[in-house]
């Protein structure tokens, strides 16, 4: 699965192409249909999207929502408690 | 042409994707009515991410000006308000004096703010008024029809410069921005743009910086936005782009021109 998604509210873009210009992974295109305003709208066609948002920060019309894959939890992976002496602690942490 | 991926999330991507960029809530619903790749836009969009991110919707109070951007109080979701034809500095100014715990920026055009409203924009920052004003200039009167501004690049052509702006008939592109960072009551001056992303995130760091000075009554700030006219400019949005890189960019050089000291 990609890293990432935009998703565009398709009856506001005004197919203007920045956002195609924009994306580093060359993801986006022009769609062949066209919106009730009669522009050909922006679409993603690559399942290649890593939510780096360039596209949404030059649209002009605020149509692109950017989803990135979560962030791995912070929780820690052991605790400890009632410490009585002065002990070293090694955690293998695999997700760092 | 590559088959379109669907917009809708499937189960498997809810689960694993978290929104990181969405319209922010203090722009309306209202659609833009700019023209395909206006620079406008991203400029009320990113001043509206700005006020959301800083928390202070209900305190803001912006200034619409003449030209193009007269709708912005249709977009931007904060109290507004409407100003004459190059006013908007000396009315932000009145509102900052009567309520001074608020945040107040005058929005002005290169029309509005270096033609009609010359006066006004620099007494107000002469006098230091605790105001930011965000000045878009895309070297062209662009509502009206793609007139010459007193922006206007030596030999651009425009409606009324058919065969191309001259030093003799018209004089040169005036640098209001440089001319207000020598007054002793700004606090702020900084051209950005808006033509790439990195330049859309350094301009919000450029509003961030406005509003926080504001707070500390640093003086004025001026943010002045080298935009696009693609309409007015008769390009594309992506030749619209290309063109102020390569033309503007050499007059109007991107950057901070006075910083607090």
């Amino acid at each position: 699965m990609a890293k990432g998604k935009v998703t565009f509210d398709i009856e506001t873009c005004k197919g203007c192409e920045l956002c195609i210009e924009a994306c580093p992974q060359l993801s986006l295109a022009l769609s062949s249909k066209i919106n009730a305003q009669g522009y050909h709208y922006a679409v993603l066609i690559k399942d290649n999207c890593t939510g780096c948002v360039n596209c949404a920060l030059v649209c002009p019309d605020a149509v692109i929502t950017v989803y990135r894959q979560k962030k791995k939890s912070k929780t820690p992976v052991a605790r400890i408690t009632n410490v009585t002496q002065n002990i070293t602690v090694t955690i293998d942490d695999e997700r760092k | 042409m590559s088959p379109e991926i669907t917009q809708d999330l499937t189960a498997e991507e809810q689960e694993q994707l978290e929104c990181v960029y969405a319209k922010p809530e203090t722009l309306t619903e209202t659609r833009f009515h700019y023209c395909p790749g206006c620079g406008h836009s991203v400029v009320h969009r990113v001043l509206m991410e700005v006020v959301e991110e800083l928390d202070i919707q209900d305190k803001t109070i912006g200034i619409a000006p003449v030209g193009c951007s007269v709708f912005a109080y249709h977009y931007m979701n904060i109290d507004m308000q409407g100003a004459a034809h190059g006013r908007a500095s000396a009315v932000a100014t009145a509102v900052k004096r009567l309520l001074p715990d608020r945040y107040v920026f005058a929005y002005q055009g290169d029309g509005d703010l270096a033609a009609i409203g010359t006066a006004e924009t620099i007494h107000t920052c002469n006098r230091g008024e605790n105001i930011m004003i965000v000045f878009i200039n895309n070297a062209i009167y662009g509502m009206t029809g793609g007139q010459m501004a007193p922006t206007t690049l030596l030999g651009m052509k425009t409606s009324t410069s058919p065969t191309g702006r001259t030093v003799e008939t018209a004089g040169f592109p005036i640098m209001i921005t440089n001319m207000i960072a020598m007054l002793p009551g700004v606090a702020y001056v900084t051209r950005q743009s808006v033509e790439t992303p990195n330049a859309v995130r350094q301009l919000k760091k450029a509003f961030t910086k406005g509003f926080q000075y504001q707070k500390e009554h640093k003086g004025t700030c001026f943010i002045e936005v080298v935009s696009n006219c693609p309409s007015g400019w008769k390009m594309t949005p992506l030749q619209a782009n290309k063109w102020l890189v390569e033309n503007m960019f050499p007059v109007y050089p991107p950057g901070d021109i006075k910083v607090p000291a």
